[in-house]
């Protein structure tokens, strides 16, 4: 369980997240949306221990502040939104160094690790790839193992930064329903932020609105998801339509212009 | 690294997954070169001693071994007070500024990074210009004061550009940590050459320092230089995983639950100890610490599990067959070590990078 309890951060007196609360319950699925400059990253940072922050943060019932970098990177995996893939390394190799948090600082992995490490591979079907070059994957294939290396920290919590951004859009599906398998699977509590609003509505159980630091909205995608709410702080024109059961699809329209609509007669 | 297995009928068949290490065969490559290099430092010199000769004497040596050296006693002390210390010397500098090298590149994640990054030489330099020529000749417990002077200006030098990079550094300290070595590294050349210049009848001495050279007299440098090359072999052979962890940035690394800039803090020290110890013994001997971590990378692999074991043998196997070139190329003169580790260094260096480069992806 994530719980964030008015939360403000601030790089060089320039507040970028302010007096933020939210829970996430075990096994629930909370992703932050907003325009770009909102805090998500910011926050979700904060999340991890990698940021220093006003307000409270506790992981399964237990501060941040008080626990050891290691500790926080056993409770909490984090796939950032532009991961380092190092091109010359392998895809095990990457996935292994995932364990990091359970080794001793200048310890190496052993058999449990490793044993570890290979059905992380196994499960995310990366079996075929295990010896590649991270260079040589495609961006689908890249992500797969960076979500290898941050299952392999075998965390309750997962903590996605933008998880489906230049990948396609069944790519993009692809990585979400794996989150969703491991999410329902696992029992792990997922905290994302995305900026494609029709799939974080699918897939999250709740979705936050941040705009400039600041909680607008929290609650299903139905509540959060209105027309009037995204043109407002996106400065953006869409139409808002209902998919599945709470789902909702947000699709942007082009402003109707004289010629375009000569066009499209 | 092993290939998938399949998975039949639903069962999940865990991948092998090995640790990283040294792959064996580079592992022989290497201690061989370093034995290679060793035999052919120790044998090749003005005055001529056989190889059996050499064989025997190191025979004769070992404990529980009743069998003279078939060498003269003037062979002897040619054997074992100048070419077996010169070698090990060599050993101990280049095993050392290759691995303090691949330390420095790995914890700033910038592959122009050399042991002389954060002012190390520039520092080393001011230090032995300024013994040079205001206490010539003077000792202090017994070492010679430019050593020390080399050392002390050395380890300032890094520690002035750590304090005033961390102070400077705030998010992107390992930016400003480089900018605060080149800071410091200009001003310090600055006042170096100052000094060279007002000073002119010294300027000899001190341009042949610069330059460096592995010393001839005894067993004296290899014991002052030992300590701290055993601490910065150990302490970054130690580090190799958390190196790896390293090239993730400071952020990912950071949410594995490494500390970066501890990490970065103690291999430094540690790399700096040794690379100080070194050129205030041998000089700031250049290119070593540049072209053996990159020519492991491009001919065995980027992980530093690989380069930091492979860089100290090799590195080591280098500037013993650099030296020995040194010692013969213009008998019965010396050329300049830091020629020759330039002078070989960069076209193979070259051939490395244009025969992997086909290979590469």
């Amino acid at each position: 369980m994530i719980r964030v309890e008015h939360v403000s951060i601030d790089y060089g007196g320039a507040p970028v997240v302010r007096d933020v609360s939210l829970v996430v319950p075990s096994g629930g699925w909370l992703t932050l949306i907003g325009p770009n400059g909102a805090g998500k990253t910011s926050l979700l940072k904060a999340v991890a221990g990698l940021v220093g922050h006003e307000g409270r943060i506790a992981l399964g019932g237990v501060a941040t502040g008080d626990l050891a970098p290691r500790e926080v990177a056993r409770r909490v995996a984090v796939v950032p939104q532009e991961p380092e893939v190092p091109p010359g390394m392998t895809v095990a190799e990457y996935v292994l160094l995932g364990r990091t948090p359970h080794l001793t600082y200048l310890a190496r992995e052993g058999a449990r690790d490793r044993r570890v490490a290979g059905e992380v591979i196994e499960r995310l079907q990366l079996g075929a790839l295990a010896s590649r070059e991270l260079g040589r994957l495609s961006g689908g294939e890249r992500r797969r193992a960076v979500i290898g290396r941050a299952l392999a920290q075998q965390a309750p919590i997962l903590l996605l930064d933008e998880p489906t951004t230049s990948l396609d859009v069944g790519r993009q599906q692809e990585v979400l329903d794996l989150i969703d398998d491991l999410r329902r699977q696992d029992g792990l509590t997922v905290l994302a932020a995305m900026h494609d609003l029709t799939l974080a509505g699918q897939y999250a159980e709740e979705l936050m609105l941040l705009v400039n630091g600041e909680m607008i909205a929290c609650g299903r995608a139905d509540e959060v998801l209105t027309r009037a709410s995204i043109e407002r702080h996106y400065g953006a024109r869409v139409r808002v339509l209902p998919v599945l059961a709470a789902g909702r699809a947000v699709v942007p329209v082009r402003e109707q212009r004289a010629a375009a609509s000569e066009e499209e007669d | 690294m092993e290939a998938a297995t399949p998975n039949d009928g639903g069962v999940l068949q865990p991948v092998a997954v090995r640790s990283l290490r040294v792959p064996w065969r580079w592992a022989v490559v290497s201690l061989g070169a370093l034995l290679v290099a060793i035999v052919i430092g120790v044998a090749v010199g003005p005055a001529h001693l056989s190889l059996g000769g050499i064989a025997g004497s190191v025979f004769a040596r070992l404990p529980f071994v009743h069998r003279p050296s078939a060498l003269t006693a003037q062979q002897e002390s040619i054997l074992w007070s100048l070419r077996v210390p010169r070698v090990v010397l060599g050993a101990l500098a280049g095993g050392t500024l290759a691995v303090a090298g691949a330390a420095y590149q790995g914890t700033f994640r910038n592959p122009l990074a050399d042991p002389y990054l954060l002012g190390a030489a520039a520092g080393a330099e001011l230090g032995a210009t300024l013994a040079i020529i205001f206490v010539p000749g003077q000792a202090l417990l017994g070492v010679n004061l430019v050593a020390v002077a080399a050392f002390a200006g050395a380890s300032l030098a890094v520690a002035g550009a750590y304090v005033l990079g961390r102070s400077a550094g705030g998010v992107r300290s390992v930016t400003s940590l480089i900018l605060a070595g080149v800071a410091i590294a200009a001003f310090l050349t600055a006042i170096q050459t100052y000094a060279q210049q007002r000073n002119a009848d010294q300027i000899r001495q001190v341009y042949a320092w610069l330059l460096g050279r592995l010393q001839t007299a005894g067993w004296q440098g290899v014991s002052l230089v030992a300590p701290y090359v055993v601490i910065c072999a150990v302490v970054v052979v130690a580090h190799r995983r958390v190196l790896d962890v390293l090239q993730f940035g400071d952020d990912e690394a950071a949410s594995l639950g490494v500390r970066p800039r501890r990490v970065r803090f103690w291999v430094v020290v540690a790399a700096t100890l040794g690379t100080a110890a070194v050129v205030a013994v041998c000089g700031a001997i250049a290119f070593v610490g540049i072209i053996i971590p990159h020519t492991v990378r491009l001919m065995v692999g980027r992980s530093y599990r690989v380069v930091v074991p492979l860089s100290l043998a090799l590195g080591a196997a280098f500037l013993v067959l650099a030296d020995t070139l040194a010692r013969v190329a213009v008998a019965p003169a010396e050329l300049p070590i830091g020629v020759i580790t330039a002078l070989i260094g960069a076209p193979f260096f070259v051939v490395v990078l244009r025969s992997t480069r086909a290979a590469a992806p």
